[in-house]
C-alpha cells in the first residue's frame, strides 16, 4: 500500500505549481465536469496535488504522529471514534459508538446509476478493486462549530467519476445512505427523514480533494464513522460527508440533501466552511478543535481555499451558503 | 419534632442530589473522562441541572397542595438557590472556558444569537431573586417581595426556549421540558382563581363592614409569604 500524507514543511501546491499546469488542472476539472474527454492532462494535473509519502515501503506508520499540511496533529483514534454525528445510531455524540455494534458493513453492495455510460451494482470488494487507496490527513469542521483532524484512507472520487463516464446530462452526484432500521436504532425514530441524502456538483465531486473513504488510522472504517464507505469533502461542513453509502447517482438537478430538506433556512446545498456566514443561530467565525481548550479562528473553505475557491468564483456565498 | 426531622432529611437528600452533577463534573474534569469535548459536556450538564432545578422550584407549591403537607415550602429556597448556582456555573463555563473570556465574542453572541440572548436574560432575571432570598429581604420587601419573585414563572420558560433553540434537530428533550413547564404552570391556575376570589370577597366584606370587625381579620396572617403562588 502506498501511503501519501502531506507534510507541514510542504508549501501549498498553488505556490509551487507552474502556472500552465495549474491552469491545465482547472481545465481538467472543468472538462471532467462537462463529461468531456481531454483526460490526457490528468497525470500532470494530479501530480501537482500528490501527497508525499511519510514512510518508505514496508515501514510501519504511526498514525497518531501524522500532521496536516498546516502542521496540526491528528486527533486520537479514541476521539475520532467516540465523538460522532451519525443520527442513524442516535443523536448524542457518544450514541454512534455505543449503538453501532450490531451493524454489519459486510456484505455490502454499492450501486452506481443515473447519467453514466457504465452504471452497475457491485459488491464492495469489486467496487473498490480498481482504485489505489491512499492516506490523507484532513481537517473536518462540523457545522456545530467543532473540528477534528483525521488521517483518512480512501481514493479520489474523481477516479470513480472517470471510470463510470458521466454523460452530458450529469450535473450533480447524489449519494444515499443505507436504510436498515433493524441495525440502526436512530432510523426507528423520525429525527431526520430517512434515507440520508447528500450531493455534490460534478466539479466538486471531481476536485482532487474529494475522497471516497474506506478507512482511518490505517484501518477499515469503524461502524460509527460510516463503514464501509463514506464521503469526505474537507472544505465543506461535516454533514456533507455522507456515511454508509449504498447508492451513487449522477443526476441533472441539484439533489435535495437531508439537512437542507429539514431546514432550508439554516442548511444549504453547498455548505462550504465559511467564517463570514453565520449559521442563523450561531457564529461560524470560530471553532473548538477537539483536544484544545482555546477556540481557534475558522479558516475560509476550512483552509483549502487554494484548491477549491476557484469553483465558486463570482458566486454570492451568503446566498449559496 | 417529627416534622423537623423529616424536613432535615429532605434537605440532606436535596443537597446530595443537587451537588451530584458538580462532583461528577469535577471528578470527570480531573481524571479526564468527560469525553472528546469536555467544555461542551460541562455546558450540557450544568445547563440541564439548572433547568431541572428551575422546574423543581415550580414543583414545590403544587406538591404542597396535593399532599397538604406545608413544611415542603422550606425546600423551595434551597432548590431555587441551587438552580441559580447551576445557571451561574453554566454561564461562567460558557464565558470563561468556551469563549475564553473574549469580550467581543461574548457581547457579539449575547447581541446576535437569540438563544444566547434569551439564556442571558434568564440569568440576569435570576440575580435579584437570589440576592433577595434572605429572611431579612423577605421581611423588608413585604408584598413587593412576592411581586418580584413572580419572575420565577418567567425564567424557566426562557431556559426551555434557550435549550430548544440551541438544538440542531433532536428537540425531543427540550419539548419534554416545555411540557413539564406548561403543566406546572397550568396546575396553578385553580389556586390563583381561588385566591383571587377570596381576595375580592374579603374586599367586598371590608366595604360592607366596619374596620376591625372579626370578619375582616379572617384568614389574614395565617398564610406564609408567597404561599398563594
Amino acid at each position: 500500500m502506498i501511503i501519501r500524507v502531506k507534510r507541514p514543511s510542504d508549501v501549498p501546491s498553488s505556490e509551487i505549481t507552474p502556472e500552465d499546469v495549474y491552469l491545465n488542472r482547472r481545465r481538467f476539472i472543468r472538462q471532467a465536469a462537462a463529461g468531456a474527454a481531454g483526460l490526457a492532462l490528468a497525470p500532470s494535473a494530479l501530480a501537482a496535488m500528490e501527497w508525499p509519502s511519510p514512510a518508505g515501503p514496508g515501514q510501519q506508520v504511526d498514525y497518531s504522529k501524522l500532521k496536516s499540511e498546516l502542521g496540526e496533529p491528528v486527533n486520537s483514534y479514541k476521539d475520532i471514534t467516540h465523538y460522532n454525528n451519525f443520527y442513524e445510531f442516535g443523536t448524542s455524540k457518544t450514541d454512534p459508538a455505543e449503538n453501532s455494534g450490531d451493524f454489519h458493513p459486510r456484505p455490502w453492495t454499492v450501486a452506481v446509476e443515473g447519467h453514466v455510460k457504465n452504471p452497475g451494482s457491485y459488491h464492495l470488494e469489486e467496487f473498490l478493486a480498481p482504485y489505489k487507496l491512499e492516506d490523507r490527513v484532513y481537517r473536518m469542521r462540523c457545522v456545530e462549530a467543532w473540528s477534528i483532524v483525521v488521517p483518512w484512507r480512501g481514493f479520489p472520487l474523481a477516479d470513480l467519476v472517470k471510470r463510470v463516464e458521466p454523460t452530458g446530462d450529469a450535473k450533480f452526484v447524489q449519494f444515499t445512505t443505507i436504510v436498515r432500521p433493524s441495525q440502526m436504532p436512530g432510523q426507528r425514530t423520525d429525527v431526520l427523514p430517512w434515507p440520508y441524502i447528500e450531493g455534490l456538483r460534478l466539479d466538486e465531486a471531481t476536485n482532487p480533494l474529494t475522497l471516497l473513504v474506506t478507512g482511518l488510522y490505517g484501518k477499515d472504517l469503524p461502524n460509527q464513522d460510516g463503514a464501509p464507505l463514506r464521503l469526505i469533502v474537507p472544505w465543506k461542513y461535516g454533514f456533507k460527508g455522507i456515511k454508509s453509502i449504498v447508492r451513487i447517482r449522477f443526476v441533472e438537478d441539484m439533489p435535495h440533501n437531508t439537512w437542507w430538506v429539514v431546514n432550508p433556512h439554516e442548511y444549504g446545498f453547498y455548505a462550504n466552511v465559511n467564517p463570514n456566514v453565520p449559521h442563523p443561530r450561531w457564529s461560524q467565525a470560530t471553532e473548538r478543535r477537539l483536544g484544545e481548550w482555546r477556540r481557534r479562528k475558522t479558516l475560509m473553505f476550512n483552509g483549502y481555499g487554494d484548491q477549491v475557491a476557484q469553483m465558486y468564483a463570482g458566486m454570492d456565498l451568503h446566498r449559496w451558503f | 419534632m417529627r416534622t423537623k426531622r423529616v424536613v432535615l432529611a429532605l434537605k440532606v437528600l436535596l443537597w446530595v442530589g443537587a451537588l451530584t452533577p458538580t462532583v461528577w463534573l469535577g471528578a470527570g474534569a480531573y481524571w479526564g473522562w468527560l469525553g472528546a469535548n469536555p467544555v461542551e459536556k460541562l455546558e450540557h450538564v450544568t445547563g440541564m441541572s439548572a433547568l431541572i432545578g428551575l422546574l423543581a422550584t415550580l414543583l414545590v407549591t403544587p406538591l404542597r397542595r396535593v399532599t397538604g403537607w406545608n413544611p415542603l415550602i422550606r425546600l423551595r429556597r434551597p432548590i431555587g438557590l441551587f438552580a441559580f448556582y447551576y445557571v451561574a456555573l453554566h454561564f461562567s463555563i460558557w464565558m470563561g472556558l468556551d469563549l475564553g473570556l473574549n469580550l467581543s465574542w461574548i457581547t457579539d453572541d449575547i447581541r446576535k444569537r437569540p438563544y444566547i440572548t434569551v439564556g442571558f436574560t434568564g440569568f440576569l432575571l435570576l440575580i435579584p431573586l437570589a440576592l433577595t432570598s434572605t429572611r431579612k429581604s423577605i421581611r423588608r420587601l413585604g408584598k413587593r417581595w412576592v411581586t418580584l419573585h413572580r419572575l420565577i414563572y418567567v425564567v424557566p420558560a426562557l431556559g426551555v426556549i434557550h435549550y430548544y433553540w440551541s438544538v440542531k434537530a433532536d428537540v425531543r428533550i427540550p419539548i419534554l421540558m416545555g411540557v413539564i413547564y406548561a403543566t406546572l404552570m397550568l396546575v396553578r391556575i385553580p389556586g390563583w382563581v381561588e385566591s383571587r376570589a377570596r381576595r375580592s370577597a374579603r374586599a367586598a366584606r371590608a366595604r360592607r363592614e366596619p374596620r376591625g370587625s372579626p370578619a375582616s381579620r379572617e384568614g389574614s396572617g395565617t398564610v406564609p409569604v408567597g404561599a398563594t403562588d
